[in-house]
């Protein structure tokens, strides 16, 4: 279950969302600058809302009747930034073993290893993130948030800046995470095609346009 | 070289180091609140952290002797808790040093977390990471060539220190008489001049050495980070 119930304005500009799927997996879809990273970061806590109510999976994130705000490293909320945000003072074994440094001391573990094959970055783990391509970052950092056991994971244009190979290739990927996991999951595409391969329920986002997804 | 000007040299090195490095936590805590922090008074801890770079070394020298002196607030507090005393000491020569270059060792290390991605930061806190964390982990971490840039400039300050030094605590050899005041020591003795050439000579072997230490160890620092 997915509840994003959001109002922010900045200005004149105001983005409104109002959706709530059963599905475990959304995505959302829409050019550039209609305001859906702001979703995201909204979800993650890394922006508040000035409304609404935001719960993933049964767990209240933000409400702001009820002055819910979870501080965003207490959500566990797993982003895999557009950019992926790399640290790099580590290699990818360390950016990896940060991740999962960070994982609460209850949640089942996600073995390190499971994750390194799953992903295909065994040959890259000593190397540092400035010597990777663009794809090998997004599966680091995939991985990264993976291990850090998060209830959702949040995907920022995940495909972005991929050739086809390297684009089908990681479809392939989150898709078969997002069934080994079980882990809810929202994705933001600019492209409707990416949008339905990869999550099963999609909303429609549209600069000044409120979004909406009801089931 | 005389066993004086020996005094001297190695006196300075002390002052200038237990300086430096005692004044580096307060700097990158200072740094840090100005870089990041959002709080009311941030101009004022600004303005008060930049005085002793304004200020005649003088006035800094007498105000250390009035707060820190035996009948200082501070130099009472420190005598009587940690029995440690700074005036006519040479640790007060590292109080002094470590003042006079704490300005520039904290305007280094602001320079360097500034430039440390807030987004990396923010990567750090969704995987849950806590401040303290994300501080030790990422923030400092990739701001240390300037936070070594920092320490370097406060020991090159520290090393050249001579007016808030020889106000609040004299220049007595053997306890505060470091290399700056035995250079001025010298030059006030008409048989002093092959003495101030020796120490000028190492004065400038020791900023050589230095500087090129901390380029080196920059350089070193900022390939293995890329």
């Amino acid at each position: 279950m997915i509840e994003v119930r959001a109002r922010r304005a900045f200005g004149a500009t105001v983005i409104e969302a109002d959706i709530a799927t059963a599905a475990d997996s959304l995505a959302l879809v829409g050019p550039s600058g209609a305001g859906k990273t702001t979703l995201l970061n909204m979800v993650a806590g890394l922006e508040t809302p000035d409304a609404g109510v935001i719960a993933i999976g049964g767990a209240v994130l933000f409400d702001s009747r009820r002055g819910v705000n979870v501080a965003p490293r207490m959500r566990r909320i797993g982003y895999v930034f557009q950019e992926p945000r790399l640290f790099p003072n580590y290699s990818v074994a360390g950016n990896l073993r940060y991740g999962a440094s960070l994982a609460p001391p209850g949640a089942a573990p996600i073995g390190f290893e499971e994750v390194v094959g799953a992903l295909g970055v065994d040959l890259l783990l000593d190397r540092r993130p400035g010597k990777l391509s663009g794809g090998e970052k997004q599966r680091v950092a995939i991985g990264r948030a993976l291990l850090s056991r998060p209830r959702a994971l949040l995907l920022d244009e995940p495909l972005s800046g991929l050739d086809p190979a390297r684009r089908e290739d990681l479809i392939g990927l989150i898709v078969a995470l997002r069934d080994r996991f079980k882990l809810p999951m929202i994705l933001v595409s600019h492209r409707l095609e990416d949008a339905q391969r990869l999550a099963e329920a999609s909303a429609q986002v549209e600069p000044g346009r409120k979004v909406t997804l009801a089931e | 070289m005389t066993a004086t000007e020996w005094t001297a040299v190695m006196l300075s090195l002390r002052v200038a180091s237990v300086g430096a490095l005692a004044s580096l936590p307060f700097a990158i805590a200072v740094a840090y609140a100005l870089a990041r922090g959002r709080f009311p008074g941030k101009t004022a801890l600004d303005v008060l952290v930049h005085l002793p770079l304004v200020m005649p070394p003088v006035v800094t020298g007498w105000l250390l002797l009035i707060g820190f002196g035996r009948h200082g607030v501070f130099g009472e507090f420190f005598e009587r808790v940690f029995g440690v005393t700074f005036a006519f000491r040479w640790t007060g020569a590292a109080l002094a040093a470590g003042v006079m270059g704490f300005p520039m060792m904290v305007r280094a290390i602001r320079l360097s977390l500034e430039s440390v991605d807030h987004k990396l930061e923010q990567a750090a806190a969704t995987l849950g990471a806590g401040p303290l964390r994300i501080f030790a982990t990422v923030t400092l971490p990739l701001a240390f060539p300037g936070v070594f840039a920092g320490l370097i400039l406060g020991f090159a300050k520290a090393i050249g220190e001579f007016g808030a030094t020889i106000t609040f605590v004299a220049n007595i050899p053997g306890e505060t008489q470091t290399l700056a005041t035995a250079i001025y020591n010298t030059t006030q003795d008409p048989a002093g001049a092959s003495s101030t050439w020796r120490l000028t000579a190492i004065a400038i072997a020791i900023a050589i050495i230095a500087l090129s230490a901390s380029e080196a160890l920059a350089r070193g620092l900022g390939g293995r980070a890329r």
